[in-house]
């Protein structure tokens, strides 16, 4: 009198017993293999590295020099032929500005001092930010509170202005620019870097540390910068493309990089000037610097999700 | 006796990057009126997906229902459109949940929040619903009702949140409670309370209930007949007191074992050896082998999934010669 | 309620009179005076316009009867606009600024509220992939990019409005547009992320379970929290909007407020830099006010807190 419940089971081919668990690798391999698996953020990271390469090295082969005026050949569009004086014919890929330059070498120049801005400043950002949030994360408290509100109330300060009175100030060095844009793109840093080391602090492992006897230094080295350092990198990251931005701004109101010197703000800003009759004028230079951001911002959301860190507000 | 609810054959899977994942698989259980059925297993057994499926609120894709049927008044469930399906839930079938504190919603009122149902499924004007509402509160042991309406998740603490949640759930005077490991997130002190509610109300309405939950102790304590999953398959149903008395299966034997309150004092208390297999790489056979002793897993089936038998009147266990004990009628 | 309102007012002042001190002393460290224009002046004009504006007397004294005067709601003359008052420059200038800078945010809402709902309901879909590909260009796209761009389409190819200025009604349009496009991608993006978010949540399912219909569950349910982290957004965005109005005010030829800054800064008008800045921060004070106070109308927790 049995009465088989229907259960006929289709599944007969013998399948192998559960896998064993993969073998234990680092955060940082198994980040590394995530980010990998992220198509988009691979390819932008490449894109990324040519331009890098094309700028710093690009002006030595286009062979123009960036500040050669031709005023013979002003805003020639692009695939215009040269003679140069030894009789040998040379083309301007991208034709020339409108004091007959050559644009690719000018773009690659101003991409020079576009990613070296991004980068210096967000240097900058990135040592006071992490001093900073450090110090009021592990310190805690009374002091973390009024760091904190410090920081609270230099967020609700207009910035760009600041930036702007900064580099009047300091205009006529380039470096000190760069300081004071980093000055005050730490902020959003200093946060995400304290909300990490304060959640760290009171974490078991780090009692566990303490109670075996390990001094400040060796806790901070071997288990609360480790556990840092993902936010901070997909955070700097992100930082670069913002200061370039805010470098491109001033430059752009001609605030920022002064002639004869040259950044994609400034080269975007002789663009707009022209376009009307020079369209090539506007929209390299822009293709450049759109395209350098939007792989800055790729890479960094595919370093975030590797990483797995959550967004900086707590 | 008529089944309130007759689920037969149901199968649901996940369709993930790492392959399919059969969480259900061919599971049938009936529900009688006033009736409460539980339905025991480990995470990831499948217990939930099974009754989440049945209201169509398992997350699609990734998870499909691959067949079966699921009768409830004249219709099944599985086959119901969606905005039919609306007009089940909340109204004739309810749910409560395992975590009261992220079950409600934090940015409205509880009374907003309670009165839903009455609002969508009896088209009840607000003042009407908002006054059953406080009847609601009272029933379920809240004081200060009426105050209470206009408070907000964070102002109760966890077992109040679960009371609204029951409130909340039988507002509408459902046939049909699903609840889904309602004590699990509480203190043990409040497990009671709740688990005292549950049963009283079932009893008051005569509704019919599906106690979901990982713990054979409240299991013992308020189900009439006992589903007991492994591996997103039924291993063993019978009536609770059957089924205590007459474990059958070795998975529910082992689970018995590892109560601590049916331990003797000064034994170490028994844990199931290995973990719960990958429901995306299931054993052929029986899925239950790989956590046998050596000398049983010899006498497990191995290429064929072992078939649900009667072993005793009202008592079926999947027959798997290295799992049964007590022998299989045939 | 009350003791954080006051609580905000307070800082809300301490802010606006921290950016008043830190101007003032700043911009007196730059090289040059308001009065080293390119043509020599000479020195018996030049020290009558120095006294004249007091720029004689010690830093300190410069500093309180500043004060003083801003505290009696008096902006002082300009010192590069000879016989300009501040006031009147700012009440010429603000109306261009607000209007494009509130139907800047106007453009933003309505194209990325919308648009990051959709993409976060039907994640996964055409209808998320599609919005959120436009988003990221808009967000790669600099405002002085995406200005020219517009003004390409619009004003030199379709001649449909004005390239830049401000005569005719629809003057607005463009500017407004520009940064509408890229604050309206950000907050797209912020909107899926919080919605998505949201409908994860466990009391999501419960309102499924309670058989609420679906459009009805994300606008009754999802919305409120899903919104809150746009809301705590529209107090920088706005300070992005009204100092963007720099780029946006040039590449438009705005009379606005932000030409009239940049203009004052290449100056060095001490005067009107101190009294465009102050403006500001008061603007974004009254902005991160009226935010804090909506995320906490939203936002329960933090209402009876």
């Amino acid at each position: 009198m049995s009465t088989v419940l229907p259960a006929a089971d289709s599944l007969t081919t013998p399948s192998p017993l559960p896998v064993p668990a993969r073998a234990g690798r680092s955060l940082w391999q198994d980040a590394w293999a995530r980010l990998r698996k992220n198509h988009l953020a691979v390819v932008c990271g490449v894109v990324l590295i040519a331009i890098v390469l094309i700028c710093f090295i690009g002006p030595f082969l286009t062979g123009w020099n960036p500040e050669t005026t031709n005023l013979a050949l002003k805003a020639s569009p692009p695939g215009t032929a040269e003679t140069l004086t030894d009789g040998s014919v040379r083309t301007h890929l991208l034709g020339t500005d409108t004091l007959g330059r050559d644009l690719l070498t000018r773009i690659m120049r101003g991409g020079q001092v576009s990613l070296m801005v991004g980068m210096v400043a967000t240097g900058v950002a990135l040592l006071i930010g992490v001093a900073y949030g450090a110090a009021a994360g592990y310190l805690g408290g009374r002091t973390d509170a009024v760091m904190m509100r410090a920081v609270d109330v230099l967020y609700a300060l207009p910035f760009m202005i600041f930036v702007i009175l900064l580099t009047t100030m300091f205009g006529k060095s380039m470096l000190l620019m760069y300081i004071a844009i980093g000055a005050v793109e730490w902020l959003t840093m200093s946060r995400i870097v304290r909300a990490q080391v304060q959640g760290l602090a009171r974490q078991e492992f780090v009692d566990a540390a303490r109670s075996l006897g390990l001094s400040t230094a060796v806790i901070l080295r071997r288990h609360i910068i480790p556990n840092v350092l993902g936010p901070v990198i997909v955070y700097a990251t992100l930082t670069v493309p913002a200061v370039m931005l805010l470098e491109a701004a001033l430059s752009f109101l001609g605030l920022g990089v002064q002639p004869p010197d040259s950044s994609w703000g400034t080269l975007i800003d002789d663009g707009a000037t022209n376009m009307e009759t020079s369209v090539w004028l506007l929209a390299w230079p822009a293709a450049f610097f759109s395209v350098t951001l939007f792989c800055l911002n790729f890479v960094g959301d595919g370093l975030r999700d590797a990483l797995d860190v959550r967004s900086g507000k707590d | 006796m008529s089944a309130v609810l007759d689920v037969k054959d149901l199968q649901v899977s996940f369709h993930t990057r790492n392959g399919v994942v059969r969480a259900v698989d061919k599971v049938s259980l009936k529900v009688e009126a006033g009736q409460t059925v539980g339905i025991v297993g480990e995470s990831g057994s499948g217990k939930s997906v099974t009754c989440y499926s049945l209201l169509g609120l398992i997350p699609s894709p990734p998870g499909k229902i691959e067949g079966g049927s699921a009768m409830f008044g004249g219709m099944d469930l599985l086959k119901l459109p969606e905005k039919e399906l609306q007009k089940v839930r909340g109204s004739r079938i309810s749910m409560i949940f395992q975590d009261p504190m992220t079950s409600l919603n934090p940015f409205l009122k509880i009374g907003t929040q309670l009165v839903e149902p009455l609002r969508l499924h009896k088209g009840m004007d607000k003042a009407a619903a908002w006054k059953q509402g406080i009847e609601a509160l009272k029933e379920v042991g809240i004081p200060e009702a009426a105050t209470r309406m206009d408070q907000y998740p964070h102002e109760f603490s966890g077992g109040m949140r679960q009371r609204v949640m029951i409130a909340m759930a039988l507002i509408t005077r459902p046939e049909l409670l699903i609840a889904d490991e309602p004590t699990t997130a509480l203190d043990v002190t409040i497990q009671q309370q709740v688990l005292d509610l549950i049963k009283d109300l079932q009893k008051r309405l005569g509704i019919a209930v599906v106690f979901i939950t990982h713990d054979l102790a409240v299991v013992h304590e308020v189900c009439d007949v006992v589903n007991v999953m492994y591996a997103g398959r039924l291993v063993e149903s019978a009536p609770a007191a059957e089924l205590f008395a007459h474990p059958r299966h070795a998975y529910t034997r082992a689970l018995m074992r590892s109560i601590p309150a049916l331990q003797k004092k000064g034994e170490p208390l028994y844990t199931i050896p290995g973990l719960p297999p990958d429901l995306s790489h299931l054993p052929a056979g029986c899925s239950f082998r790989p956590r046998q002793t050596p000398d049983r897993q010899l006498l497990c089936l191995r290429d064929q999934r072992p078939p649900l038998v009667e072993v005793s009147p009202g008592h079926w266990a999947q027959a798997c010669p290295g799992c049964v004990e007590g022998g299989i009628l045939s | 309620m009350l003791r954080f309102t006051l609580n905000r007012l307070a800082q809300s002042i301490a802010v606006v009179f921290l950016v008043f001190t830190i101007t003032f002393f700043m911009i007196r460290l730059t090289d040059g005076d308001p009065f080293a224009s390119p043509k020599a002046m000479p020195p018996d004009v030049r020290k009558v316009l120095v006294e004249r504006y007091g720029l004689d007397k010690p830093l300190p004294v410069q500093y309180f009867t500043t004060m003083g005067s801003y505290l009696k709601g008096d902006l002082l003359p300009s010192m590069s606009y000879q016989g300009m008052w501040n006031t009147k420059i700012i009440k010429d200038a603000f109306p261009i600024s607000l209007i494009i800078g509130v139907a800047a945010l106007g453009v933003a809402l309505a194209l990325g509220l919308p648009a990051g709902i959709i993409a976060a309901v039907k994640k996964n879909t055409w209808l998320d992939f599609g919005p959120m590909s436009l988003a990221l260009i808009g967000i790669c796209l600099p405002t002085f990019v995406m200005g020219p761009l517009l003004i390409m389409l619009f004003g030199l190819k379709w001649r449909l409005l004005n390239v830049a200025g401000w005569f005719e009604k629809t003057d607005w349009i463009l500017p407004a547009v520009t940064m509408g496009l890229i604050y309206g991608a950000y907050i797209a993006r912020m909107t899926r992320g919080g919605m998505l978010e949201v409908l994860n949540q466990d009391y999501i399912r419960t309102a499924r379970a309670k058989g609420v219909p679906g459009w009805k569950v994300v606008m009754g349910h999802a919305l409120r929290g899903g919104l809150l982290p746009v809301v705590a957004f529209l107090g920088p965005a706005l300070a992005g909007i009204t100092t963007g109005s720099f780029i946006i005010e040039k590449i438009f030829n705005l009379p606005g407020l932000g030409q009239h800054f940049v203009s004052s800064v290449f100056n060095r008008d001490y005067s009107l830099i101190l009294a465009l800045v102050v403006l500001y921060a008061a603007v974004l004070v009254v902005v991160n006010f009226l935010t804090d106070i909506l995320i906490a109308w939203l936002n329960p927790k933090v209402r009876l807190s």
